[in-house]
């Protein structure tokens, strides 16, 4: 009898593929700080980093053993295992995103004489997108957590902050998301991307949702114009000010890593995935096609990444009042009208 | 022991637990974590009986949207163990006495429930928590008193917005 009966050539597998998607998006995070720095200095006319290697191609690897050679500070009055908890649940949170993202088709080859199909996904879940709605929900804790745990005005307020404008952009994103729900009728994220594969992108049908979808990303992420929680004129650091070494570097790292999962999410759920617009690509080897079916995917998330730096460097903060107004009188109600107006096309188009 | 009898016990043990917690906690903030942990392990269970997006919703809805509120409140007024007046013993026995009983009542009305008895989970299978089926029977079979209740939340939440409203 065996103990634990599990398919464990199927976990392996899942092992190896988990392994490869979080490794890959540390590295794309990690870099994202070294373009972050490029595309603010190209913005501003400067050079940006370029001393460690070639082009400053380092930078980040200096920046990270900075951060681990620094002094670890835990404050006297905080409490100290929230104070570690608050860290680890950031990058926890927006770690676990990725797992319903499906990155590619599925890959093809032949190991110890027995075929495999390997699908570039974690799991493909049939409640995908409310996964990734459940995941991001639950990604206020680490702010919250860890503002509340210093022990400090400041970092409680901006705790505050940034949790009340994470659930007020939630709603709009929510509803967005419906919009985009009725047109594909279903839940499951490589059904949706198998539909715009096959038929067109849904930024076609869904302009308007895109755009509160992109909107609310911002502010999900913190990025500016929505970074109030970090507004250092009014509250010096915001709510990781208690923080130091690599605790700090684990929540600035996190924003990266949010902000590549949510343009991939954008990617796939908008702009088809993995989809090469104008090739064909039953016509090509299972994994050649996989494998440009990932650069592809990539390639739409690194633009995307883009225009997140290029909106941090061009827009200056909101005030809290006009971030409120906007979430809640202009992008709720555009967002129901979207819906509404998707609705209504749909029944009209259904006869 | 099956993978999914050895998730159950984790699970139930965990909910137990946190639950307790919740209880004896001396920092409001504490109770409210450890109340987070049981919506977690309340989650899994849905998932054990091939529930998955009522697990999702509950997440969304309690740990995250009910709780961060419920956090929001407490870390706002400060509540810490010192400013917290402490009960007398004799009010906490009465307290712990008539929970008990209360525990009793219900524990025994579940068990003899003619619904529950000689009827077993089914778990991993069944499809009563997915949410084609779930939208079948809330849209087709209880249209109307679904359609009542979401008039109900939105009186709720006119009413909220009159209260809280500057004059």
């Amino acid at each position: 009898m065996t103990l634990l009966a599990i398919d464990w050539t199927l976990l392996i597998e899942k092992l190896v593929l988990i392994a490869v998607i979080i490794t890959a998006s540390l590295v794309i995070a990690m870099y994202a700080t070294y373009g972050e720095r490029k595309v603010a200095a190209i913005l501003q006319d400067r050079v940006g980093p370029n001393r460690a290697g070639p082009f400053g191609l380092l930078q980040p690897l200096a920046d990270g053993m900075k951060l681990f050679f620094k002094e670890e500070i835990i404050p006297n009055t905080s409490n100290k295992l929230l104070f570690v908890l608050g860290p680890c649940l950031a990058m926890l949170t927006a770690m676990m995103t990725s797992a319903v993202i499906p990155w590619g088709n599925e890959i093809h080859f032949t190991l110890f004489g027995a075929d495999r199909h390997i699908p570039l996904q974690i799991a493909d879940i049939n409640i995908g997108v409310l996964f990734i709605f459940g995941v991001v929900s639950t990604g206020v804790y680490g702010i919250m957590i860890g503002g509340w745990a210093s022990n400090n005005k400041f970092s409680l307020m901006a705790a505050m902050r940034g949790a009340s404008q994470v659930i007020s952009y939630e709603l709009a994103m929510g509803l967005s998301f419906i919009a985009l729900l009725m047109l594909t009728g279903s839940l499951s994220m490589k059904t949706i991307v198998e539909q715009q594969v096959h038929g067109h992108w849904n930024i076609i049908y869904q302009p308007l949702g895109f755009l509160i979808f992109l909107i609310c990303a911002f502010a999900e992420c913190n990025r500016a114009p929505f970074d109030l929680p970090e507004a250092e004129n009014e509250l010096n650091f915001g709510y990781h000010q208690e923080y130091s070494s690599m605790k700090l570097g684990f929540y600035l790292f996190a924003e990266y890593i949010n902000m590549f999962i949510s343009s991939v999410i954008m990617a796939t759920l908008y702009f088809g995935g993995y989809d090469v617009p104008f090739l064909n690509e039953a016509n090509l080897p299972v994994n050649i096609a996989a494998l440009i079916g990932v650069v592809a995917l990539l390639v739409k998330a690194f633009i995307f990444i883009f225009i997140f730096m290029w909106v941090r460097w061009t827009l200056p903060r909101f005030r809290y009042d006009q971030l409120m107004n906007l979430g809640w009188k202009s992008l709720i109600p555009l967002a129901l009208v979207n819906m509404f107006i998707t609705g209504a096309v749909i029944l009209w188009r259904q006869g | 022991m099956s993978t999914t009898a050895i998730l159950f016990w984790f699970l139930s043990a965990l909910a137990l637990l946190s639950a307790t917690m919740v209880l004896i906690s001396k920092n409001p903030v504490h109770s409210i974590l450890w109340l987070i942990i049981v919506f977690f392990a309340i989650s899994g269970h849905y998932i054990l009986l091939n529930a998955q997006f009522i697990a999702i919703v509950n997440l969304i809805v309690y740990a995250g949207a009910i709780m961060v509120l419920f956090l929001f409140v407490v870390m706002l007024m400060n509540l810490n163990s010192d400013s917290e007046p402490q009960k007398n013993n004799r009010l906490r026995l009465a307290g712990t006495i008539a929970g008990g009983c209360l525990m009793l009542i219900m524990i025994d009305v579940v068990r003899s429930a003619s619904e529950v008895q000689n009827a077993t989970a089914m778990v991993r299978e069944g499809n009563i928590g997915l949410i084609k089926t779930l939208g079948k029977v809330l849209f087709v079979d209880y249209v109307v008193p679904f359609e009542i209740t979401s008039v109900l939340f939105l009186s709720a939440m006119i009413g909220a917005v009159v209260i809280g409203k500057k004059d």
